[in-house]
C-alpha cells in the first residue's frame, strides 16, 4: 500500500503530488486505527479499579531513553531530506541509513524490555494492564518494524543513486517514520508517564 | 508487464487487470453472486418463520443434511441470520456500490484516464478475493458459520467456546472482515485521491455529478471509520486467540468498548451503504425529469452534513445496552439532526420532478422507488431514534423493517436503478427496459408485502433473531401474518430471476448501445458504449454543471458537459 505505484493518468491538479496526497490520506486512516486503541486503553484503564502504579512494573527510565532514540531517528530522517533537497546526493544515504539503525535500536531495546517484563510474569493474557501495554506497543513496533524494512530500502535505493532525479521517496518514507514517532510520543506519555 | 494496447494476456485483461472498468465489473459479478447467496439465506429465515422446524420438500436435506433430520437446527438458526447480514452487507451492497460503481463511475465521470492507482486498484479487488473465500470456507468448518449476529457482540463472539457458531467460524468471520477492510481502505484512498487530482479541465469541484460527490463522501467515511472496526477486529482476535480480556468481564474488559468500537465503524457504514445510491439516483432523476437537479449545492451539502453527523451518532443502536442515559439523551439529538439533510434531499428530488417531463423507464421508476421508500425508511428511523420508543421497539421486527426500508428499499432499488441506467455503457448493450418494468412492478409490490407487516410484528412485541416465536402465546396469533411474508419473499427472490435473465440474455443478445442512450449530459456518455482502454479518444474539457437539461441556450432538451457553445462559451 505504502509503495505507490505507476501513476499513468496524467495529474490535472498540481496543488500537491498524487502520491503526497494519497500518503496523507494513508495516514489519517493510521490515526484512526491508532484512535481506536487508545479508546480502548483509555476506557480499560478507568474501569479497571486496581491499575497497577505504572514506574513499579515498567522501566521508564529505559523506555525514557528509547523514546530520546526515536525522537534522534526523526531528526536524521529529516536530516536526510534536507540534504536531498539541498542536492547533497552524496552525503544524506548516511542519515537515511543512521535512522534505520535507531529504529533497530528501538526496537532492540523494546524487545528487552518485553523480555523483562515477561520474565516477571505480566504477560498480555493475565491481566488488563499486560493486555492493552502489549497490544499497544506492539502494534507500534509493527508500525517501526515496517518503518525500518522501508527506509532500509530507500537506502539502498540512495546509495545506487536512485533518488538523483526524484526525491518524493524520500519525503514519503520520512512522513511516515514521523509518523510512526509521533505515535510513540502519544503512547509513551499515556502508557508511561500518565 | 505489456504495455501497449490492445496485446495484453487474457490475465492481464481479465483476471489481474488495473483497468478501473474491469475491476469494477470484477467487483459487480462477485457482488451480485452473493446476492444470490445471502437472497437464499433470507429464504431459509422466512422458511423457518412461517413453517418452524418443518422439512423443506427437495432443499432440506440438501442444505441441513441427515444428521440434522434434514431439518434446521435450534442454535443454526442464529448462524442463518449472522450470515443473511454480514454477505449482504459486506460483500454485497458494499461491494456493489463503492467497489463496482465507484471503480466504473469515477474516472468515466470525472473525465479521467483511470484511477490515481491503478495498481493498488487491482490489489483492493484481489484483496477481496480470500475474503470470499475465508467466509465460504467458514459455512464447511465444525461448528458452522459464526452466529453472534452480523454485529458480533461479545462475549458471545469473543470466547472460541460459547456456541457452536463462537468456535473456528468466528475466527474466519473476523479474519474476513479484516480483509475487507484492508480492501475499502485501499480503494478510498484511490478514490479521494482520484476525484481531488485527476478531474479533467474544467471539472470544478461544483460541476462534479452527485454520484462523484457521493462516492468522494463515501470514500471519506470508509477511510476514517474502517480502521476503528480493524483495531476492534484485532482486539476481539487476541481474545479469541492469545487469552487477553479486553471484552471478557470476568477478566476486567469491557464488554461495552466492543460495541462502541463496532457501531463507531458501523453508523457510518449505514451512511457508506446509502449515500452512494442517494447520488445515483439524483442523477437518474434528473435526467429522466429532463430538467436541472433542483438544489444541487444543498444536496452537497446535505451529503456532507449526514456524513459529518454519522460519525455522532452510533450511540443510538446502543440506548438499551446499560450505556448511561445522559449519554443517550445526546445521541437521540444528534440522531434526529440527521432527519434535516435527509429532507433537504427528499425534498430536492420531488422538487427535480416537479412538472418535469418523466420518462418513466425501467432505471427512473427504480429511482423513484429509491426515494419512496427510503422516505419510508427515514420516517420510521426517527421513531427509532427516540429513546422512549426505542426502549418498546428495540431488537423487535420494528428495528428489521427499519433497516431493510433503508438497505432494501433504498440502497436496492438503487442499486437497481444504476445497473440498468449504466448497463449500456459497461456492456455495450441495452437492456429490455419491458422486462425491466416487469422486475420493478413485481419487486415492488412483493417488497412491501415481504416487509411491511415487519413494523405491524414489531409492534406487536415479536422479538428479532427468534427461531420459534409461536412458542410464546402473544405471538402465536402473528403465525398467518409470517406466513403471508414468507409467500411474498418466495415471489421477491422469484421476481430478481427476471433481473438475471434480463441481466445476462442483454449481456450477449441485447440490442448495441449508442453512446448517449438517454440522452444524458454526464461526460461517461461522450465516449463510446463500451468506452476504450483510457475511456476518452481525446481528453475532455467541462464547461458547464452536470444537470443542464431543457436549457433554454440549446434547441435540444439536453446539453453536456464538454459541449462547446458557438461564439461564447459558457466556460
Amino acid at each position: 500500500m505504502t509503495h505507490t505505484t505507476a501513476t499513468h493518468p496524467t495529474p490535472t491538479w498540481e496543488g500537491i503530488k498524487t502520491v503526497k496526497f494519497a500518503m496523507w490520506l494513508f495516514l489519517a486512516s493510521e490515526i484512526m486505527f491508532f484512535t481506536g486503541l487508545i479508546v480502548a486503553y483509555i476506557a480499560l484503564r478507568y474501569s479497571t479499579p486496581n491499575w497497577p502504579v505504572v514506574r513499579d512494573i515498567l522501566n521508564v527510565p529505559l523506555v525514557a531513553l528509547n523514546t530520546f532514540i526515536l525522537i534522534i531517528s526523526s531528526v536524521t530522517m529529516v536530516t536526510a531530506y534536507d540534504r536531498v533537497e539541498h542536492g547533497d546526493h552524496k552525503g544524506f544515504p548516511n542519515f537515511l541509513l543512521a535512522t534505520a539503525v535507531l529504529g533497530l535500536i528501538f526496537l532492540s531495546i523494546q524487545a528487552i524490555e518485553w523480555t523483562a517484563l515477561m520474565g516477571e510474569g505480566v504477560l498480555p493474557a493475565t491481566s488488563i494492564f499486560g493486555a492493552t501495554f502489549f497490544t499497544l506497543t506492539g502494534f507500534h513496533g509493527l508500525h517501526v518494524t515496517g518503518g525500518v524494512i522501508w527506509v532500509l530500502w530507500a537506502t539502498r535505493k540512495a546509495f545506487r543513486g536512485g533518488y538523483h532525479h526524484d526525491h518524493l521517496g524520500v519525503e514519503l518514507v520520512g512522513l511516515y517514520w514521523h509518523f510512526v514517532d509521533l505515535v510513540w510520543i502519544i503512547l509513551f506519555t499515556i502508557i508511561y508517564l500518565i | 508487464m505489456h504495455s501497449a494496447e490492445g496485446e495484453l494476456s487474457f490475465w492481464r485483461k481479465y483476471v489481474f487487470s488495473t483497468d478501473h472498468k474491469v475491476i469494477g465489473k470484477q467487483f459487480l459479478f462477485s457482488s451480485l453472486f452473493f446476492f444470490i447467496v445471502g437472497g437464499l439465506l433470507a429464504l431459509l429465515i422466512r422458511t423457518q418463520l412461517a413453517w418452524p422446524w418443518e422439512e423443506i420438500p427437495v432443499v432440506g436435506p440438501l442444505i441441513y443434511g441427515e444428521e440434522s433430520g434434514n431439518i434446521l437446527l435450534p442454535e443454526r438458526y442464529p448462524a442463518l441470520v449472522t450470515m443473511h447480514g454480514t454477505i449482504m452487507i459486506f460483500f454485497f451492497i458494499i461491494p456493489i456500490l463503492s467497489g463496482a460503481f465507484g471503480n466504473f463511475l469515477i474516472p468515466l465521470m470525472i473525465g479521467a484516464k483511470d484511477m490515481a492507482f491503478p495498481r493498488v486498484n487491482m490489489i483492493s479487488y484481489w484483496v477481496m478475493v480470500p475474503a470470499f473465500l475465508v467466509m465460504v470456507a467458514s459455512f464447511f468448518v465444525e461448528g458452522g458459520t459464526a452466529a453472534a449476529g452480523w454485529t458480533s457482540y461479545v462475549p458471545l463472539s469473543a470466547r472460541p467456546d460459547m456456541i457452536p457458531g463462537s468456535g473456528l467460524g468466528q475466527t474466519l468471520w473476523i479474519v474476513s472482515l479484516l480483509l475487507v477492510g484492508t480492501s475499502s481502505t485501499m480503494g478510498a484512498i484511490n478514490y479521494v485521491t482520484t476525484i481531488v487530482t485527476l478531474r479533467a479541465k474544467g471539472m470544478q469541484m461544483f460541476r462534479l455529478p452527485l454520484t462523484i460527490w457521493a462516492l468522494f463522501i463515501t470514500a471519506i467515511l470508509v477511510l476514517l471509520a474502517t480502521p476503528v472496526l480493524t483495531s476492534g477486529l484485532l482486539l476481539l482476535l487476541l481474545d479469541r486467540t492469545i487469552g487477553t480480556h479486553f471484552f471478557l468481564p470476568d477478566g476486567g474488559g469491557q464488554v461495552l468498548l466492543w460495541q462502541h468500537l463496532f457501531w463507531f465503524y458501523s453508523h457510518p457504514a449505514v451512511y457508506i451503504m446509502i449515500l452512494p445510491a442517494m447520488g445515483m439516483a439524483s442523477d437518474i432523476i434528473s435526467c429522466f425529469a429532463r430538467k436541472p437537479l433542483f438544489g444541487y449545492r444543498p444536496m452537497v451539502f446535505s451529503i456532507m452534513g449526514i456524513a459529518g453527523l454519522g460519525f455522532i451518532v452510533w450511540g443510538h443502536h446502543m440506548f438499551q445496552s446499560g450505556m448511561n442515559p445522559v449519554l443517550g439523551i445526546t445521541f437521540m439529538t444528534s440522531t434526529m439532526m440527521i432527519a434535516l439533510p435527509s429532507a433537504i434531499k427528499t425534498f430536492n428530488w420531488l422538487a427535480t420532478l416537479w412538472r418535469g417531463q418523466l420518462h418513466l423507464t425501467a432505471p427512473m421508476l427504480n429511482a423513484l422507488a429509491f426515494v419512496s421508500t427510503f422516505v419510508i425508511g427515514g420516517l420510521s428511523g426517527i421513531y427509532s431514534a427516540a429513546t422512549p420508543v426505542d426502549i418498546f421497539i428495540h431488537d423487535t421486527y420494528w428495528i428489521v423493517g427499519h433497516i431493510h426500508y433503508v438497505l432494501f428499499g433504498g440502497s436496492l432499488f438503487g442499486v437497481f436503478a444504476a445497473i440498468q441506467y449504466w448497463f449500456p455503457k459497461m456492456f455495450g448493450r441495452t437492456m429490455s427496459d419491458r422486462w425491466g418494468k416487469v422486475h420493478f412492478a413485481l419487486t415492488f409490490v412483493t417488497f412491501n408485502c415481504v416487509f411491511f407487516p415487519m413494523f405491524i410484528l414489531g409492534e406487536r412485541g415479536m422479538p428479532r433473531r427468534l427461531a420459534d416465536p409461536y412458542n410464546y402465546n402473544f405471538l402465536a396469533s402473528l403465525q398467518p401474518l409470517n406466513q403471508f411474508m414468507t409467500v411474498s419473499a418466495y415471489a421477491l427472490a422469484l421476481s430478481q430471476i427476471i433481473l438475471f435473465a434480463n441481466f445476462f440474455v442483454s449481456l450477449y443478445r441485447g440490442r448495441a448501445a449508442v453512446a448517449n442512450p438517454w440522452l444524458a449530459n454526464t461526460l461517461e456518455w461522450t465516449t463510446s458504449s463500451p468506452p476504450p482502454l483510457e475511456n476518452f479518444h481525446t481528453a475532455p474539457v467541462v464547461h458547464r454543471g452536470p444537470y443542464e437539461y431543457s436549457s433554454p441556450e440549446v434547441s435540444e432538451d439536453w446539453l453536456p458537459q464538454d459541449r462547446v457553445l458557438g461564439g461564447a462559451a459558457a466556460d
